[in-house]
């Protein structure tokens, strides 16, 4: 187990073994996002209210949930790389800022063009979603802070204490619609008890999420190896690597 | 674990928890204005300002909605199950609209205590199933679904 711990912290190691894991978390990705899309886009009844127009939970929620745990992924590696120095925390934390910020995107757009014609309106200052769209400042504001310093080591220390302060939004996002009044509805899938949501629109749903975490991986590691072959650029090892294959 | 890694770890999560405290404070002393409406009850015993513009948010009475003839004039009252206020809107009202159903109203008190809304919108539960089982349940319960405000 440590060991195991020890081999990410060695970029030679990581390139190599994320190399292996793309090669076959891609297609099951891939799977996964077809097999939920067609079963939540056609297969899946619609919503007795609000007809066809709910199906957009099927990007909505599964984007939200990982942009939410995408973040205490940065924050967990902005830990590290404070407390441990360790360079590859640091490629996480930083590679995981844009993916976020692309997932939080998503959810709050498609969140309001399901809002226009469920509610009425696109957008509302309502707990839920100003505090989602404080996410997106965070992440964007990690991806900026991390280019406005030329020495990337301060980078990296500034973005992990920017990620750690701004851990306390995500279970403020989470909570907001049990703690306020909100125009967003409360959580229909929960963890203990009936979910509020019929089983059979549900399964898609568990699906989507499990791909979209699925999805964050691939990306998240290819954004990793972009960031490994530029900052290794010089040296022997990726030059080997390159040359073997 | 070494000394200086101990002491970074020990920094490190004293600013987690000393910033969740910081933003946890603000958001309490800000708790009615993070709130987005206010329920009834607190409009009826004259909590919520009638010299501006506020959100009320409840249920829509059952057979309460008053639709004019003539224009896009609709009255309609908005329960928390304690208390009820009227309301009156004119202008097109979102398709998720209905009566038993929650709703989020903007505008300001009149003397009688009537909300004359500027805008009108519905505020959707967490329920979704389809067709079959709504009419499956509705046959079992007339009034399914959790009370709408805590």
């Amino acid at each position: 187990m440590w060991t195991f711990i020890h081999k990410l912290g060695s970029p030679p190691w990581f390139f190599r073994f994320s190399g292996t894991l793309v090669r076959w978390l891609l297609p099951i990705t891939v799977t996964l996002l077809l097999v939920g899309a067609i079963w939540g886009l056609l297969v899946a009844p619609p919503d007795f209210r609000q007809g066809n127009s709910y199906r957009i939970i099927y990007i909505h929620v599964p984007a939200a949930v990982v942009a939410l745990a995408g973040y205490y992924l940065m924050a967990f590696a902005g830990a590290v790389s404070l407390i441990w120095r360790i360079k590859m925390a640091d490629v996480t934390m930083r590679a995981s800022a844009p993916v976020g910020a692309i997932l939080t995107a998503i959810a709050l757009v498609t969140g309001a063009i399901w809002g226009k014609p469920t509610w009425g309106t696109w957008w509302i200052w309502d707990a839920r979603i100003t505090s989602m769209l404080i996410l997106l400042f965070l992440y964007l504001g990690v991806v900026a802070l991390f280019e406005a310093y030329e020495n990337k080591t301060a980078a990296a220390r500034a973005c992990a204490v920017l990620s750690l302060v701004g851990m306390v939004n995500i279970p403020i996002i989470y909570k907001s619609v049990d703690w306020w009044y909100s125009l967003h509805q409360p959580a229909s899938i929960k963890f203990s008890g009936e979910s509020a949501i019929d089983s059979s629109m549900l399964y898609p749903l568990l699906l989507m999420i499990v791909a979209f975490y699925c999805l964050f991986t691939v990306t998240l590691l290819l954004n990793m190896r972009a960031e490994l072959v530029w900052t290794h650029r010089e040296s022997g090892w990726l030059k080997q690597l390159i040359g073997d294959s | 674990m070494h000394p200086v890694r101990k002491q970074r770890l020990i920094l490190v999560s004293l600013v987690v928890v000393l910033s969740s405290a910081a933003t946890g404070l603000v958001a309490f002393a800000l708790r009615d204005n993070i709130n987005l409406f206010y329920p009834p009850a607190d409009v009826v015993a004259g909590k919520a300002p009638t010299d501006r513009s506020i959100r009320l948010g409840g249920m829509v009475v059952e057979g309460s909605i008053e639709r004019s003839d003539t224009d896009l004039d609709t009255t309609f009252w908005v329960t928390d199950y304690e208390a009820s206020v009227p309301v009156r809107y004119s202008g097109i009202l979102p398709d998720l609209f209905a009566e038993g159903e929650g709703v989020v109203a903007e505008g300001t008190l009149d003397e009688s205590g009537m909300l004359v809304a500027t805008q009108v919108l519905a505020k959707h539960d967490e329920n979704y199933m389809p067709p079959e089982v709504a009419a499956a349940l509705e046959g079992k319960t007339a009034s399914q679904g959790q009370p709408f405000l805590p």
